[in-house]
């Protein structure tokens, strides 16, 4: 014991750094603030550091070379003794990171940290957020299987769309004409260097400006924000009411970030690492790219943004998300923090959270989709074909063959693309059917080139023959009328 | 010598200081951009596209729709399956032909072709297209991007090289036609 503290001493005279460490440790903070709810920022400083111990063991083995990227993620999941773990570490901690990130963030806005002194630190935690992102995306492309090589095409295509220099940005993202090795070299770059940088200063200043300023207390419905006497008021909260950091609020961060860690742990063994998907070989088209997890809702936007509109929202959307986010501790530096007297913030995320969770959802169904095998894949239910005339049968065929089964469902089988056509007959008459086979419109393809007059009447035939038994399909009563005139009976 | 004027004096040389430095930083600063930019002169400079083959016409039957495949004219020896490209070869009546890109022109999935329907479907987000490549349905705002084609000694060359985007068509580079719906 004595010689630990011997040697301590002789590290401490020469680095000195054991008082500021004890005042910074022993720091005074607001008594309510020792809660469960302000843990969310260690976890995901714990997450990061995490997410560095594994990103330098997996640089140990993963080769940055668009030939050789895949194999060595095939050598890390299958050739190393628990190289799958660490990828499976590395990729489930990306995961929590993001998540815990974005929750951090939702607590910090609820209670309205981001007021008056510390807009800084809010503006600093946005950064923090992009930078985030930047990383699960550019970590995405290591992961270089074909959803990181269409994803890459992806970006370019969005990056094209920026007006005057969107070829050069292409040119600048992909480091040449096409998506290559010099892709993969300078993402490996952004994500092991540039960004883990700026991350690495963020989280410092971020830091910094938290001890500093002091953390933000426990908002209290009635208690206002004033420029002219919040601080003062912050010095007495901390130093009448306030405890020490450490151990009393400490106990809650680290037991918190040992959970998340064991979290992570635990999915990594139970779900295993993340890919690869298939090898990057861009003859293999048969392939249907998908982002990873958080960049879903964004896929699912893309597919439901009309075509005229999606170029300006691309490129305006994000621009104006952000500035909302840098801009919110300046409209609203003062006033209430407590989410009880702020319904508009917590309507905000409210429906910020709804709209990203169903366009999340929605991207793990793609409805948007054809669903390119079903034609070959999954067969009319009998049901379908049971009592029906062989002219009827005959349009079933074309039914599948021309591929109207990828894009039209029967029976819950089949692409969403377009409306499921289990009752079509009762929306459309016969003539309305031919008409929508033949010219299209409404987003489908016009098939009147593709099928012959005598397998339009057979897919018509069948067409008609879906509705249920005890209803009657839809028909034209004028046409009747006026067509059949002699054969209506007269009242 | 007065304090004053050794203060001032320091001060300058302070100032000169970082005068030379700033000179410095600028002057380093050029090669450094220009080395950042060299995807970009390059481009300017030689352009990334050229003729090249995609094989004898006998592949590429009358009224057919085929796959065909080619190696990117600008490689380096690390980019792996990556240097080789895709694309839709389309023989109109032997005279006539159509190459498209293999990128749907939304945001660039690999598009399919169905020869039953006579439609390209992209996986991604649902754009079809028809046989000649005008849109059909879907998202994307026009048609798919066309490569210029030439026959020479019974071959079919492409002018290709560089990935067709939707600020950047190859077609409507090399002035070929481009077909929208």
């Amino acid at each position: 014991m004595r010689l630990i503290k011997k040697i301590g001493d002789w590290f401490d005279l020469r680095l000195q750094l054991s008082t500021p460490i004890r005042e910074t440790a022993e720091h005074s903070v607001p008594r309510e603030t020792a809660s469960w709810f302000y843990v969310f920022g260690s976890a995901a400083l714990t997450c990061f550091m995490l997410q560095i111990v594994t990103g330098i063991l997996l640089a140990l083995i993963y080769v940055p070379s668009a030939g050789e990227a895949w194999n060595s993620l095939q050598t890390l999941n299958h050739g190393v003794s628990l190289g799958w773990f660490i990828r499976a570490l590395h990729g489930w901690g990306s995961n929590f990171m993001v998540a815990i990130v974005l929750i951090h963030m939702v607590q910090v806005f609820l209670f309205g940290a981001y007021k008056f002194p510390r807009e800084l630190t809010w503006i600093v935690g946005v950064l923090l957020l992009l930078v985030t992102l930047g990383m699960a995306f550019t970590g995405q492309v290591l992961r270089f299987d074909q959803d990181a090589y269409w994803g890459l095409g992806i970006g370019a295509s969005i990056a094209s769309r920026v007006p005057v220099i969107g070829p050069w940005a292409v040119s600048l993202m992909l480091g040449g004409p096409i998506i290559a090795g010099a892709t993969l070299s300078r993402f490996f770059a952004l994500h092991v260097f540039v960004v883990p940088g700026l991350l690495i200063a963020f989280v410092g200043v971020h830091l910094l400006m938290v001890l500093k300023l002091g953390i933000n207390e426990w908002p209290m419905p009635g208690r206002i924000v004033r420029r002219a006497t919040y601080l003062q008021e912050y010095r007495e909260l901390t130093h009448k009411q306030g405890v020490p950091f450490v151990p009393e609020a400490v106990w809650k961060d680290i037991l918190f970030s040992g959970f998340i860690l064991i979290a992570i742990a635990v999915c990594a063994v139970h779900f295993g690492p993340f890919g690869p998907s298939g090898q990057p070989d861009p003859t293999i088209i048969q392939t249907a790219p998908r982002p990873d997890f958080f960049f879903l809702w964004l896929y699912a936007l893309l597919s439901f943004l009309p075509p005229s509109a999606e170029t300006p929202i691309l490129l305006i959307g994000p621009a104006i998300g952000i500035l909302i986010l840098l801009a919110l501790p300046f409209v609203a530096g003062e006033g209430e923090k407590s989410w009880k007297r702020r319904p508009i913030a917590v309507l905000t995320i409210l429906l910020v959270a709804v709209g990203l969770g169903t366009l999340t959802h929605l991207a793990e169904h793609t409805p948007w989709s054809p669903v390119m095998d079903a034609w070959s894949s999954q067969p009319i239910p009998s049901e379908f074909l049971n009592g029906r005339t062989a002219l009827e049968r005959h349009g079933a065929l074309v039914f599948q063959a021309k591929q109207c089964h990828n894009c039209h469902s029967l029976d819950d089988k089949g692409g969403q693309r377009g409306p499921a056509l289990d009752s079509v007959a009762l929306r459309l008459t016969e003539d309305q059917l031919i008409r929508q086979v033949i010219q299209g419109g409404g987003n489908m393809p016009a098939y009147g080139k593709n099928l012959s007059p005598a397998e339009t009447t057979a897919l018509v035939a069948f067409l008609e023959t879906l509705h249920p038994a005890n209803q009657k399909p839809a028909r034209n009563a004028s046409q009747a009328v006026a067509l059949g005139a002699s054969e209506v009976s007269p009242r | 010598m007065s304090t004053e004027n050794g203060i001032s004096r320091r001060a300058a040389l302070v100032k000169l200081g970082m005068f030379l430095n700033g000179i410095v930083g600028a002057a380093l600063a050029v090669p450094i951009v220009r080395y950042l930019l060299s995807p970009v002169i390059r481009e300017k400079k030689f352009g990334y596209e050229s003729w090249l083959s995609l094989g004898g016409l006998e592949q590429f039957p009358s009224g057919q729709t085929r796959l065909a495949t080619y190696k990117n004219p600008v490689v380096n020896a690390w980019d792996g399956a990556t240097g080789d490209i895709a694309c839709w070869v389309r023989n109109v009546d032997d005279q006539k032909f159509q190459v498209f890109a293999i990128n749907c022109a939304h945001l660039g999935c690999p598009v399919r072709w169905f020869p039953q329907s006579n439609l390209f479907m992209c996986p991604c987000h649902g754009g079809a297209y028809y046989q000649d490549g005008s849109r059909a349905s879907g998202p994307p705002e026009r048609g798919l991007f066309q490569y210029s084609y030439k026959i020479e000694n019974g071959k079919l060359l492409i002018k290709a090289g560089e990935m067709p985007t939707p600020g950047q068509p190859v077609a409507d580079k090399a002035g070929g036609k481009t077909r929208c719906a």
